[in-house]
């Protein structure tokens, strides 16, 4: 505003004024910034307020060894004491079995769409299909597998049925970010390593795969980030179990959301929401654990363009 | 590699044999490459199996069911005969859904643009990662901070809005409710699909091609004008887009709809304000877990959940499509796209 009225007299009155901006477009463009600034704090004090909330009520039982160690079992609502070994196990398994099923299809489809689908029609119907798989539901996975684990095959509610469908949700983004890394992989590569005669299947896995493989690892990390604060499947296909249960195939499982879950009726009841707390401020800290590392190796590795 | 000593390539062609240039044929490859093209098919046939199975365990129950499926709000697939109709669920999931979008996609825009072109550029990034953290919350924290914490400061907002505009039936504010209404729900489903749909514009508005950019301040214009005649047309089908997967991440969030929403007395005739309690197919799937005791009655929940899987299909497709359709020449308004094809054939021709 200023500099248009510095700027009109040196015009000498003339129409022309092509250094400055009308007060209503220096305004607008203002009053934009503001608006876009806004937005941002806007954004930002949820994620600040959760983290507040999480970490200022749940993290008093941490630094309690036996959060780590101890189940909960023969633990009411009432008493204090117990941890969240039991939990802490389930979902390390659940997202660990779910993690050996989904990674090498994943891989596979990914290496499939870069090196030998490219262009053509199954191709483009896998890729489609992928972006169908990412946006089901969770509850809907939880659904299927239900139908085809318990309905049809007859088998009891476990950790690996949850894992089966924590499968269809980790496919996807594990799938995708490998695909983004093996496009990212220089021609050259390939075919330096085909003039040396190495046949293909040697190229993707010696030549290929390794360049990518930071990549690929962010991926899994993050889709096991994604996998691992769902409550959706593990409502619906294993029964929570306040003892340690190490074996997925057999009987109730803890987890960290069933455990949240278990007690969020029960709030006003001190020990019990210690409890709720500490767990899920223990899975977040699981989550952004995973994502920090995600980002880290996905810092040191990405691929060099020339 | 078997035979490729020195003498083997210029003997071949002398042969009479094709000459080998790629090692096709050997076992690992054929392997391999039946490995990763039964990966790919996996992928198609998940898909397919899920519609498929959802489907073969919902039509016995379906068959026998006594309401309108699509029409009825009753849901008592335990009677005999079983009666349920998925009307009172749609409407409710459609609507939070709905406002949840109408809610987060201008502040995601917001937010994609400051991150894009009004952020310093040291900040930039930092500040896009704190919004992708977002995204890292587990749904269940959602609903807990959701339904404790955040759910009180909803109520004048309600309170305001239900005295102000409450002759309007969706506004309409039942004596009975508290915070666990539709509009709370929506709000914090909001904040969840924030991330994706701002992750989503942020690509798209950092693609503007630089000319475009360049040309508007070259003319004059300000950072917003730059912003609302090149960033903006450039983006616009790309944020149609990403609104629309926000919308299906909404259409099927679980546990912090099942936390947050409160469920209506069976007693209380249906109300279709958004201040008042509900439930979408999700959480009442999730609720009555224990209730899959008859394949009878889960098959009726099997069905609730065929018809989100379809929802939720029909919503990302449509998200897909409006990519795909306006990809190879970039995302571009009509106008602009003609004025850079001519360019482009200009260049092409030079």
């Amino acid at each position: 505003m200023t500099t248009i009225a510095a700027n009109r007299p040196a015009m000498d009155g003339k129409a022309l004024d092509l250094t400055g901006k009308s007060g209503s477009r220096a305004f607008k463009n203002t009053l934009a910034t503001v608006l876009i600034g806004l937005c941002f704090l806007l954004a930002l004090i949820p994620l600040l307020w959760i983290l507040w909330t999480v970490i200022s009520k749940g993290y008093s039982l941490l630094f309690d060894a036996a959060w780590w160690s101890e189940s909960q079992r023969g633990i009411t609502v009432r008493r204090e004491g117990g941890g969240a070994y039991h939990a802490i196990m389930g979902t390390l398994i659940m997202a660990l079995i779910t993690a050996v099923i989904a990674v090498p299809i994943a891989i596979l489809g990914a290496i499939y769409l870069v090196e030998y689908g490219k262009g053509t029609k199954l191709a483009r119907a896998v890729s489609f299909m992928i972006d169908i798989l990412t946006g089901v539901p969770s509850i809907v996975a939880a659904l299927f597998i239900y139908a085809v684990w318990i309905t049809i095959l007859g088998f009891n509610r476990v950790g690996f049925a949850v894992s089966l469908a924590l499968v269809l949700l980790m496919l996807p983004v594990v799938l995708r970010s490998t695909e983004e890394m093996l496009k990212l992989v220089p021609d050259e590569l390939r075919e330096a390593s085909y003039a040396l005669g190495v046949p293909k299947w040697k190229t993707i896995l010696k030549v290929v795969i390794p360049t990518a493989f930071g990549g690929i690892v962010t991926g899994v990390m993050l889709g096991l980030a994604r996998v691992m604060g769902e409550t959706a499947p593990l409502l619906i296909l294993v029964g929570y179990s306040k003892n340690i249960n190490l074996n997925p195939f057999d009987g109730f499982q803890g987890a960290l959301p069933t455990m949240i879950n278990q007690d969020r009726t029960e709030l006003s009841l001190q020990p019990a929401a210690d409890r709720v707390w500490a767990a899920a401020l223990t899975l977040i800290l699981l989550v952004l654990l995973l994502n920090l590392l995600a980002r880290l190796v996905a810092r040191f590795s990405t691929i060099k363009s020339k | 590699m078997s035979s490729t000593d020195g003498t083997a390539p210029p003997d071949r062609p002398a042969d009479g044999k094709k000459l080998e240039l790629g090692p096709v044929g050997h076992l690992g490859d054929r392997l391999f490459s039946g490995m990763a093209h039964g990966s790919g098919g996996l992928v198609i046939l998940i898909v397919a199996f899920v519609g498929i199975f959802l489907l073969a365990l919902a039509i016995p129950s379906l068959a026998r069911n006594e309401s309108s499926f699509l029409f009825s709000r009753v849901w008592e697939p335990g009677a005999s005969p079983p009666r349920f109709g998925i009307a009172a669920l749609f409407y409710t999931t459609l609507i939070s859904s709905i406002i949840a979008m109408v809610i987060a996609v201008p502040i995601a825009v917001g937010v994609a643009l400051f991150t894009t072109y009004y952020a310093p550029k040291r900040l930039a990034a930092p500040v896009a990662h704190a919004i992708d953290l977002l995204a890292a919350v587990p749904s269940i924290i959602y609903g807990l901070w959701g339904i404790l914490f955040f759910a009180p400061i909803l109520r004048p907002v309600i309170n305001g809005i239900g005295s102000a505009l409450g002759w309007i039936p969706i506004f309409e504010k039942p004596p009975t409710a508290d915070v666990g209404v539709v509009f709370t729900a929506s709000v914090v489903l909001a904040i969840m699909i924030l991330p994706v749909v701002t992750a989503i514009s942020r690509e798209i508005f950092a693609q503007t091609p630089i000319a475009h950019r360049e040309g508007a301040l070259a003319l004059g214009a300000t950072r917003w004008e730059m912003i609302r005649t090149a960033v903006l047309p450039y983006g616009r089908s790309g944020v149609v887009s990403a609104s629309m997967l926000g919308l299906g991440r909404a259409l099927g969030e679980t546990v912090a709809v099942l936390i947050i929403l409160s469920v209506p007395n069976a007693n209380d005739p249906w109300n279709s304000s958004i201040f008042a309690g509900g439930e979408t197919f999700a959480s009442k799937i999730a609720n009555n877990a224990a209730e899959f005791d008859s394949p009878e009655k889960t098959g009726a929940y099997i069905a609730a959940g065929l018809v989100l899987f379809v929802v939720t299909f029909l919503v990302n497709s449509a998200a897909r499509l409006i990519v795909a359709r306006s990809a190879p020449g970039g995302k571009r308004p009509r106008k602009i796209r003609r004025i850079g094809d001519k360019a482009q054939t200009e260049g092409a021709a030079l």
